[in-house]
Order: structure tokens, then sequence, then C-alpha cells
């Protein structure tokens, strides 16, 4: 008989159950700040807006939430956000191919005017462009004598909110694009496709989930947008008021229940957006 | 398809990569573009495929000029060392690519194009993995769903560049002998570049050696091997022993070693001799050397020495011979052939 069974089975440390061993330390601590600063800086005041609205009851926080200025306000909000993170998609995406993939004199200067929009305070950037887009601005002077009226009208805030987003889009994708391989573009072309179909088929494709990035990021920054947009919109209620300048309002008229239900509903929407954007997004990479 | 290279010329600013080559390649043949890093293998290939154009001289596909047409006009297959697979398509559509892109006119019908995907999978040995993306492949994988996409649109040529370079020792070895396999199933004139020269020498029906930007010598594997045609080819294909001396009066000297030199003009040689061109001489003949480690590769001794002016000399030869040779002890040795080239001046 050996020694070993005749002695009783050493108890070890126990594994705690969802503990994984990992090479890479450090997964405790960063999820504890992660979730320790996520609940401090986005959670709790997050909340508050929707205790401060619960205290209005379901027929009042209706009646505030989708009151048609606010239904108005929130197409607004959410329809201008969305075609200026397309116009910036669009053009995003050809800004940085230009400044990728060419050398030309003045890239440098083009590259630090990209992120203008994030220096630049709101409302100076609202001011400028509410003057220049006025029927008495350069801009404005002349789209007006083509019967085109941007300043003080819809037009007037997806107008801003391109410019507050551009550089999301461009930052986003850069270095994306400048990581795509040569030789995949190579491989594509000695195979016989075309130029177009090189683009189409192979750089697209491979830029899309970052592109999405850029998108939402773009778009989430449209919705929330409040500096640039008031100076140029207008604010007629019902019609160039966007959702956040509503909330403005009903706050200086002391309704912060009622502002907090509009911006529950706004909180809402927006989750739901980028919820689904970055469900596309995952689907775009179920390749990697 | 023949191809012929005609007095080509390439720089990249103001470095020459390509200089003045000129090449035969044969139909149907397997031809390897050999060399060290630098010396325009890569470029070359690149020029045959149209992915890089030539600043001089001529690219022709049987005849017809093709130096600067587009490459997707050539109907070449190229295969990346890097696989440079699209990533977001699956394997059958990777493989699919060339005949996905084709004119409507041109374009094989959808029962098409899928039967041949499977015939080539098949081929290359992935048959049922075509719907897996490239992140779900091993590296040789990878490379084989590489060989079977340019090979789908039945180029005139295939080219590959360092095709098994990112792949481990097994799977190299495994791959060469598969490209080996489908080259003669398929028939398909084939030119790859590597600096791998036992590679070069396993796979290829003829080899090119390239230098500098200059093709030193184009041959069957053997004939490169035995009878090198500059010092360098003699150097960088199969092992040898470089020995620095003069050549007078017929004879070449270094040292304490001499070797017939006919036909080799007096001066400054040097002389390269292959481990296995050394054979255990009896006392008397030959030179004497101090071993400094022996090491058994089944029948074959590898004996390291070194000569009395600090010379080390490498011999490879039966074990039988070694006579009771050991480390430290004396051994005398015999040159079988030697290689010799004058030291060009300058």
């Amino acid at each position: 008989m050996s020694v070993q069974s005749v002695l009783p089975a050493v108890a070890g440390p126990r594994r705690p159950l969802l503990r994984r061993r990992s090479a890479i330390p450090g997964f405790g601590l960063t999820m504890g700040l992660t979730l320790t600063i996520l609940s401090l800086v986005v959670l709790a005041p997050l909340s508050a807006v929707a205790f401060k609205a619960a205290g209005l009851g379901w027929s009042d926080f209706l009646a505030a939430g989708f009151s048609q200025r606010a239904l108005n306000a929130y197409r607004l909000s959410f329809g201008a956000a969305l075609i200026a993170a397309g116009v910036n998609g669009v053009f995003g995406l050809a800004t940085v191919w230009a400044i990728v993939r060419y050398r030309f004199p003045g890239k440098t200067l083009l590259n630090a005017l990209i992120d203008l929009p994030f220096a630049l305070p709101t409302a100076v950037a609202g001011i400028a462009l509410a003057t220049l887009y006025s029927s008495k601005g350069w801009v404005g002077a002349a789209l007006a004598h083509a019967g085109i009226k941007v300043a003080y009208t819809p037009v007037g805030v997806v107008i801003a909110l391109t410019f507050i987003g551009l550089p999301f889009v461009v930052r986003t994708l850069e270095p994306v694009v400048r990581d795509l391989a040569m030789d995949v573009e190579e491989a594509a072309a000695s195979l016989g496709a075309r130029r177009v179909q090189i683009l189409g088929r192979v750089i697209l494709p491979a830029l899309v989930p970052a592109w999405l990035t850029g998108f939402a990021l773009a778009f989430a920054r449209g919705v929330g947008e409040y500096g640039s947009v008031i100076f140029i919109a207008g604010n007629m209620p019902f019609k160039s008021e966007i959702a956040p300048l509503l909330i403005v309002i009903q706050l200086e008229q002391f309704q912060y229940r009622e502002a907090a239900a509009i911006a529950v509903v706004m909180l809402a929407a927006s989750f739901l957006l980028l919820f689904v954007i970055n469900a596309i997004q995952a689907w775009a990479r179920r390749y990697s | 398809m023949t191809i012929t290279i005609r007095a080509v010329d390439k720089r990249f600013g103001r470095y020459p990569a390509l200089n003045n080559i000129g090449l035969e390649v044969r139909d149907g043949e397997l031809l390897a573009l050999l060399g060290p890093s630098g010396s325009g293998k890569t470029t070359l290939l690149r020029v045959i495929a149209g992915l890089e154009f030539p600043e001089a001289g001529q690219v022709l596909f049987g005849g017809q000029d093709v130096t600067y047409a587009h490459a997707a006009a050539r109907q070449v297959g190229f295969v990346f060392q890097q696989y440079a697979l699209f990533k977001h398509m699956t394997v059958a559509k990777n493989v699919a690519f060339g005949l996905d892109v084709r004119k409507a006119a041109d374009r094989p019908s959808k029962a098409d194009i899928a039967a041949r995907v499977a015939e080539l999978l098949k081929l290359v040995e992935l048959d049922g993995l075509g719907g897996r993306f490239p992140s779900q492949l091993s590296g040789g994988q990878r490379q084989r769903v590489a060989l079977a996409r340019a090979l789908a649109v039945s180029p005139q040529v295939l080219l590959l560049d360092e095709p098994f370079g990112a792949l481990d020792a097994t799977v190299r070895k495994s791959l060469r002998r598969e490209l080996r396999r489908i080259h003669d199933a398929t028939g398909v004139t084939t030119i790859f570049v590597t600096h791998d020269q036992e590679e070069a020498l396993e796979l290829a029906d003829r080899v090119a050696i390239l230098n500098k930007g200059q093709i030193e010598q184009v041959g069957a594997p053997q004939e490169v091997h035995d009878n090198p045609a500059s010092a360098f080819v003699c150097g960088f294909v199969g092992e040898a022993n470089r020995l620095v001396g003069e050549v007078t009066q017929g004879r070449f000297r270094s040292g304490a070693i001499q070797v017939p030199a006919p036909g080799v003009a007096p001066g400054a040689a040097s002389a390269y001799i292959r481990p296995y061109d050394i054979v255990a001489g009896a006392p008397g003949e030959g030179f004497e050397a101090t071993v400094r480690r022996i090491v058994l590769h089944g029948p074959v001794a590898r004996v390291e020495t070194v000569l009395d002016g600090g010379q080390p000399i490498e011999a490879s030869f039966a074990r039988e011979d070694l006579n009771g040779a050991v480390q430290g002890g004396r051994v005398t040795l015999k040159i079988k052939q030697a290689h010799l080239f004058p030291v060009v001046q300058g």
C-alpha cells in the first residue's frame, strides 16, 4: 500500500466560479473600473432623468414626451442627424481616400482642418454658418438667387450637423484605409477585375464596419448637438426646432419633469438606433 | 505559353532593381527565380504579371508584346506571399472571383461557376470548405485557396511570389509537392520566386539565379549545381568552402591547398569546394587539418576542420572513411573537385 493512498486528499484553494485563468492579467481591475466609471458618469445621470420623468405619471408623460411639437422636434433632430451622417459618410470617405492614398501640397493643412470641428466652440461654428448661409451671406445670397433658402430652415440644421460630424467619419475610417493591403487590390486586378469592381467588391466591403462606426458616431453627435444648430435653425416651433432646444425651453419654464420626459424619449430612440447600427456592424464583421 | 523577356530595365528612384534582364520561359515548364533578398526576383515576377512596368525592354507572351498591358488583360494567375485573400468573402466566393467579375457575355452560368469552384477546391484538397471564411483556415489552407483562385481563370501563366514563405517547414514541404502535382496536372507555365535554394532545386524544371538585378545563370537544377557559371552561383546554390588564393603555372594555391586550374587565367582567384568534394586522403596525399567537430548524419560524417593558418574547411564523406578521426585530432583530406573563379579587380 502506498503512502499517498492513506493520506486524505488535500483540499486546494477553490477556484472562484466566474474567473478563468488567463495569461493576460488585469481583467478584474479593468472591469471593476469600467463598471464604476460607467455607473457614476453615464448610468447615474441617465437614471436620474428617468426617475424625474417617472414623477409625471403615464398620461402626463405621454402628453409631454409625445406632443405634436415634440414629435416634430424628434423628426427634425433624428432626420437631420441621419442625413448629415449620410452626407459625411460619402464625403468623409472621399476625404479619407484623398489624404491616405495621395500626396498633394497642403495635405498637412487639410489634415488639421478636418479636426477643427472637434475644437471649435460649437456656438462659433453656428454663428459663422448662420452668417455665411443667411440670405445676405456669401453662400446664402447666391443660393437665394436660385430660390434656395438654407439658414433658419431644416436644411440649415443639416448643414450645421454635417460640419460637426465630419471628423468622426474621417478619423474612424483613416486607420482602416491606411491598413488596406495593396496586394488584395493587385490580386483582384490580376484576376481581371476592373477598377470599379475592385472598389465595389473588394475595398468598400472591407470598409463597411469602420464606416458604420463613423456613421454611428457622427449620427449620435448630431442628435445631441445644440450649440451650433440653434444659431442657424431659426427655431420655429413645429418647423425648425430641434429636440434638445425643446428640452431647454421646457427647463426655462421650470417644467423639469416635462423636459425629462422628452429626454427619456430621445434616449430610448438614440439607444435603439445605435443598437441597430451596432448589430449591423457585428453582422458585417462576421467573417473576422 | 512561352514568355520572353528582352533587355528589361526597372529602377525604383535611383536604385536599379532590374538591369538588362533577358530570359526565355518555355511553354509548360516550372521555372524558379532564385536569389537573395534585393536581387530583383520579385520585381521581375511583378513585371511579368503587369503589376510593375519596366523603363526599358520588352515582355512577350507567346510572341505578343504585353510590356505595358494591364494586369487584368494578361490572363495571369498571381499568388502572393501573404495570400491576399478577400477576407469578407467565403472560400468559394474567393475562388469564383475571377469568373464573377467577367462581363456578362463572357461569364459562365452560376452552375458552371459553382462546378468549377468545386473542381478547383478538390484539386487543392479543400473540398467541403467552400463555405468557410479565410480567417477560419490555417496558413497552408489559405495559400491553397489563393492557388485555386489564381487557377480559376484558367491563366496562361501562373506566377507565385514566395508562395511558401509565410508557412512553417512541414507545411511548406507538403505544399511544395502539391504545387508540383498541380503543375503537372494543369500543365500551365509556372514561374515562382524563392530565396530558398533547396525549394528551387527540388521543385523546378529550371532555375534562374538572380543577383543585384541581373541573371547569373539559367539551367536545370543539376546543371547550376554542378557547373555554376559564376562565383555567386557557386556560393549561393549548394554549400561550398571558399578559399582565396592565386593561380600560377596552371595551379591554384592557397596556403597548404593546391588544386589544378586548367584554363584559368593567372592571378588572384577564389576556389569554391563542396564539402562532399572533399574526401579522406591517405597519409602523404592532400593536406592535413585539425578536427573541430564531427557530426554524424546516418551514414554520412560531416567533419568541420581548421587548417593551420586558421582557414576553416568543411568536409562531408562516408562514415567508414573516418579512419578513427576524433575531435581535436588530425585528418588528411583530399580535394576531388574545385570550382575556380578569377577575382575581378575593382
